[in-house]
Order: C-alpha cells, then sequence, then structure tokens
C-alpha cells in the first residue's frame, strides 16, 4: 500500500538552529497518528515544513504521489492536505462565518463548499450558534472548534492538528480528541501534535516518537505506550 | 456660525481626501507591512492623464475614468516591479524601495514632461458655487464630499461581503495562516494596490479639480499628509484611517480658519502638535490595527 504521506530525510533549519535533522515518516490512507515528543523536539516544525509554511532545508515529501518538497503554503489546501496551527490561530476580527469562508477559499464546487457548510456546522453547532460573532470573542475550546471547522471546510483527505487541546479544559479536551475519532470515521486521515501523550496513544493507530529533531522512536500505539524510549525522549535522553 | 459651518463643510472636503489617500496607504500597510511613499506619485500620474486628457479634448467624465485606471496600473506595475523583490525584506529596504520609486517618478515627470506647473482643464460648473441659506459652498467641495462618501460606502462593502476583500482582512490579521487556507499572497498584495491607486486616483480627481494644475511633486505634500493621518488612527487600521484622515483635515481648516493672522505662519507645527497630543493619550492612534493586538496577546 502506498503512504498519503511520505516523507523522506526532512530537515528543517531557522538560520544556525536546525529543528528538524532528517526524519522520515509515513502516513497512510485513513490513520490516525500521533506525532509527540518533548518542547523544542521539532514536532511544529515538522508539520510546518509539510505545509509550506517552514522552510524545508533537505529532504522530500510526497504527498498523493505527488512530490510537494518547498511548494507555497497557499497550494497544500487544493492538494487535500490542511494544517490547523498551533495556537488556533482564528482570525480574531473576522465573523465565525467569515472564517469558515476563507477556510473554503480554494474551494471552487459549490455544491462540495456547501457540503462542507453542512459537515462543519453538523459538528459543531455552536459555530453555527454564534457565526455572526467575532472569533475573537469566543472561548478558547470554540476557538479552536473553528480553528478545526476552518480547516475542514477544504475538504482535507489529511488533517494536521498542532496541538489541539493545548489550554483547554479537560472537559473540551475529551471533546476535542472524540472529534478526532469521529474524523477519521467520516474517511479524514490524521495526524496530531500532542502534549497529552496517554490520550494521543489511546486514539492514534501508530505514532512517532521526536527527541532533538529525530524521530527516536516509532510504531503502533501500543508498542508506544509500553516503550521506554517515549519516557526517555521526553526526559530528554537519547 | 455661517462661518463655522462654511468651514465644516470645507473640513469635510479636506478631510475627506486625506481619509482616502491615508486608507490607500494602510490598505498596502496591513497587508505588506509597507509604508509606500510613491504612493503620492501615483497621484501625480493620475494628474498628468487628467491634463493629457484635457489638451486632447476628452470629455471631463471620460478622462477621470481614464486617469484612476491609470493610477491602479501605475499601483499594480510598482508592486510588480519594484515592491515584489523585496517583499520579505526589512520594513527599513522596503521604506527605501519606495522613496527610491518615488523619486525615479519624480525625476521622470521634470525631464519628460516639464519641472513647471501644468495646467488642467477641469469643467467650469465646478469652480461654480451653491447657495444654501447663508452658506456660499464650491460644487468642487460638494462633489468631494459626495465622492468620499461613496467611496468609502463602496469599500466597507467590498473588505465585508466580497471575497478579497474577507481575504484581505484575514491576510491583515495573520499573512500565514491567511496562506494555509489557499489565499494567494500575490492576489493580495496585488489587490491592495489596486485597490490603494484606485483611491489615489480618485483622490488626485479631487485634488486636481480643485486646484486645476498638476506639477511632478503634487503628490508630495497629499500623501505626506494622509501618512500623518494614517498612523493618527492607528498605522494598518482601515477604520482608523479614515478617523485620522477626518481629523487632520479638521484640525487644519478650523486652525487656518480661527487662528489669528499673526500665528497662521505656525498653522503647521501647531497642527502637528494637537496631532502629537493625541498619539500621546492613544499611542496606537485612534483605532487601533487589529494585528496590533494580535501581537500583544
Amino acid at each position: 500500500m502506498s503512504a498519503l504521506l511520505s516523507v523522506q530525510s526532512l530537515q528543517v533549519q531557522y538560520g544556525a538552529v536546525q529543528a528538524v535533522r532528517g526524519i522520515d515518516l509515513d502516513v497512510h490512507e485513513g490513520e490516525i497518528i500521533a506525532l509527540l515528543g518533548a518542547n523544542g523536539a521539532g514536532k511544529s516544525s515538522t508539520l510546518n515544513a509539510l505545509v509550506g509554511l517552514a522552510p524545508a532545508s533537505g529532504g522530500k515529501i510526497v504527498f498523493s504521489g505527488q512530490d510537494v518538497t518547498g511548494s507555497a503554503p497557499e497550494r497544500f489546501t487544493s492538494l487535500g492536505m490542511t494544517l490547523s496551527p498551533e495556537g488556533r490561530r482564528v482570525f480574531g476580527t473576522l465573523s465565525v462565518q467569515e472564517n469558515l469562508l476563507m477556510g473554503a477559499y480554494s474551494m471552487r464546487d459549490k455544491a462540495a463548499v456547501k457540503a462542507a457548510w453542512e459537515r462543519v456546522f453538523d459538528l459543531f453547532p455552536i459555530l453555527q450558534e454564534r457565526r455572526e460573532q467575532f472569533a475573537g470573542t469566543l472561548s478558547g475550546g470554540q476557538q479552536q472548534m473553528l480553528a478545526v471547522g476552518r480547516a475542514l471546510m477544504s475538504n482535507p483527505r489529511l488533517l494536521l492538528l498542532d496541538e489541539p487541546s493545548l489550554g483547554l479544559a479537560p472537559k473540551i479536551v475529551e471533546q476535542i480528541f472524540e472529534l478526532i475519532t469521529v474524523l477519521r470515521k467520516q474517511g479524514v486521515t490524521l495526524m496530531v501534535v500532542e502534549q497529552n501523550v496517554s490520550m494521543a496513544l489511546e486514539i492514534a493507530d501508530r505514532g512517532y516518537v521526536m527527541a532533538s529533531g529525530r524521530i527516536a522512536a516509532s510504531g503502533t500505539a501500543a508498542e508506544l505506550r509500553d516503550s521506554e524510549t517515549l519516557q526517555a525522549a521526553y526526559l530528554g535522553a537519547e | 456660525m455661517d462661518l463655522f459651518l462654511q468651514q465644516t463643510v470645507n473640513a469635510f472636503a479636506l478631510g475627506g481626501t486625506y481619509a482616502l489617500l491615508a486608507l490607500g496607504l494602510a490598505m498596502v500597510f496591513s497587508t505588506m507591512g509597507l509604508i509606500n511613499f510613491a504612493h503620492g506619485e501615483l497621484m501625480t500620474i493620475a494628474g498628468y492623464i487628467l491634463m493629457a486628457c484635457g489638451l486632447a479634448g476628452v470629455p471631463f467624465a471620460f478622462s477621470i475614468l481614464l486617469a484612476i485606471a491609470a493610477a491602479v496600473l501605475a499601483a499594480v506595475v510598482m508592486e510588480r516591479i519594484a515592491f515584489r523583490p523585496v517583499r520579505n525584506a526589512s520594513g527599513a529596504t522596503m521604506l527605501v524601495t519606495s522613496f527610491a520609486v518615488s523619486m525615479i517618478l519624480q525625476v521622470l515627470f521634470q525631464n519628460f514632461i516639464s519641472a513647471r506647473s501644468q495646467a488642467v482643464l477641469v469643467p467650469e460648473i465646478l469652480s461654480e458655487s451653491v447657495r444654501f441659506g447663508g452658506l456660499v459652498i464650491g460644487v468642487n467641495k460638494i462633489a468631494a464630499i459626495a465622492t468620499t462618501i461613496v467611496m468609502l460606502i463602496f469599500l466597507d462593502r467590498f473588505m465585508k461581503h466580497h471575497r478579497i476583500g474577507i481575504a484581505m482582512r484575514a491576510a491583515a490579521e495573520d499573512f500565514s495562516v491567511a496562506r494555509l487556507m489557499g489565499i494567494r499572497a500575490n492576489t493580495v498584495i496585488a489587490g491592495a494596490f489596486a485597490l490603494s491607486g484606485f483611491l489615489a486616483g480618485v483622490a488626485a480627481v479631487l485634488w486636481v479639480s480643485q486646484r486645476a494644475s498638476v506639477d511632478p511633486l503634487m503628490g508630495f505634500t497629499p500623501v505626506l499628509k494622509a501618512f500623518i493621518a494614517a498612523i493618527l488612527g492607528g498605522l494598518g487600521s482601515l477604520r482608523g484611517a479614515v478617523a485620522g484622515g477626518f481629523l487632520l483635515g479638521f484640525i487644519e481648516i478650523y486652525l487656518a480658519a480661527y487662528l489669528p493672522a499673526g500665528m497662521q505662519e505656525f498653522r503647521d507645527p501647531i497642527a502637528l502638535c494637537l496631532v502629537v497630543l493625541v498619539l500621546i493619550f492613544r499611542p496606537n492612534g485612534l483605532i487601533p490595527s487589529p494585528a496590533l493586538k494580535a501581537e500583544k496577546v
């Protein structure tokens, strides 16, 4: 089975700092992949590099059979890969509705856009209720839902979620994890960067653990739960 | 009382022109962080088109359209040739680039057209005036105010309801995330330049209608004022630019009307002191830019 996303020896460099030092990973259609690791391990840099937000200084990214290494960020939504960025980054001065509209910006097919609206409002009734409200006035949990909803508006095949549960109340965190499994049932493949390791491994099929810009461990979620490498990666040992 | 009303009308007319120019500056600044000092030359280009059309006997209504179209085209070309290569450079690099563009254009005007001021044929109706009770209002003032209102409504609609307008607001707040949504950076930036050229073209028509002449440095003073207005309103904020433009217009006109004759020489410094006073109390301007707020959180 060929992978939906295949990354080979990806490197990311910011000036003199090498954030990602040559990693390989594969994501197959229908999977939930957890990308784990301590702060500064290079998880966010990896996701950003996948969608062209961070410069890949080496390596190759192949999505759905196409080499997309070095493509501009605006190309990825129409290819079917979208990132919901760390810290939500909703457009605070735009209404909820306008935020979602921007999520569908790259879509030309009107019927597909209509279906996307229905799907997002179905998943998040609260967004429909508050569609006229400025996104900046939503609570943290609602903003996270909006960020995910906005990413879903482009009908992605692969959705990258960067720290979707960060800073949210436990109850909301549970909702977010439940949402991830619901999305998978709807046919979305997901790669999730998470600091909540135990919950991430509960829903994920496979995981990668990063430490200092490298993959320190990988395997099925069950394997990783039992592995000592995971703990070592968080403690900073290699 | 009549004098006061009269001056208020003048203030609206002048402030409206400043507001249109400041809006153009704010649009470009909010999307790419560039303070475009060559904005004034867009006005001058539109002014010369009006002059040429007058000489060629083109009907005024049609020459207005040509002048505005020329300003839009010049703005887009300017972005493509001069600013796209330095798009990711620092603000200082872009600012210096805009000075260079401004100066190159001024020199071209001086050498290929004339260093001296040229007369522009303006329909006589514009220099007539209308009497409202005790008020005598120039037709050109009425036209300026009406145009400003129409333009502000149009822009408000565009930024609120058109997908490119919404995309421009999104990009002004968070450019990277806007690109993630599939909003092309080139579309947003070229769009901002085209709109700023449109506004500069309209402002030029209003400016020239009051003066009936054009010279190579015509755009400099109004754009400097518009820049002050944009800062007064909150740099990068569109509503702020409008508020700042009107406030500056009011300050200038009332000072011209009510300052004692002996102090008229100090009108501009006094106006600037008032601007500084406002900024002391509202350092980010009257209506701060949303991007500014986002950075602080």
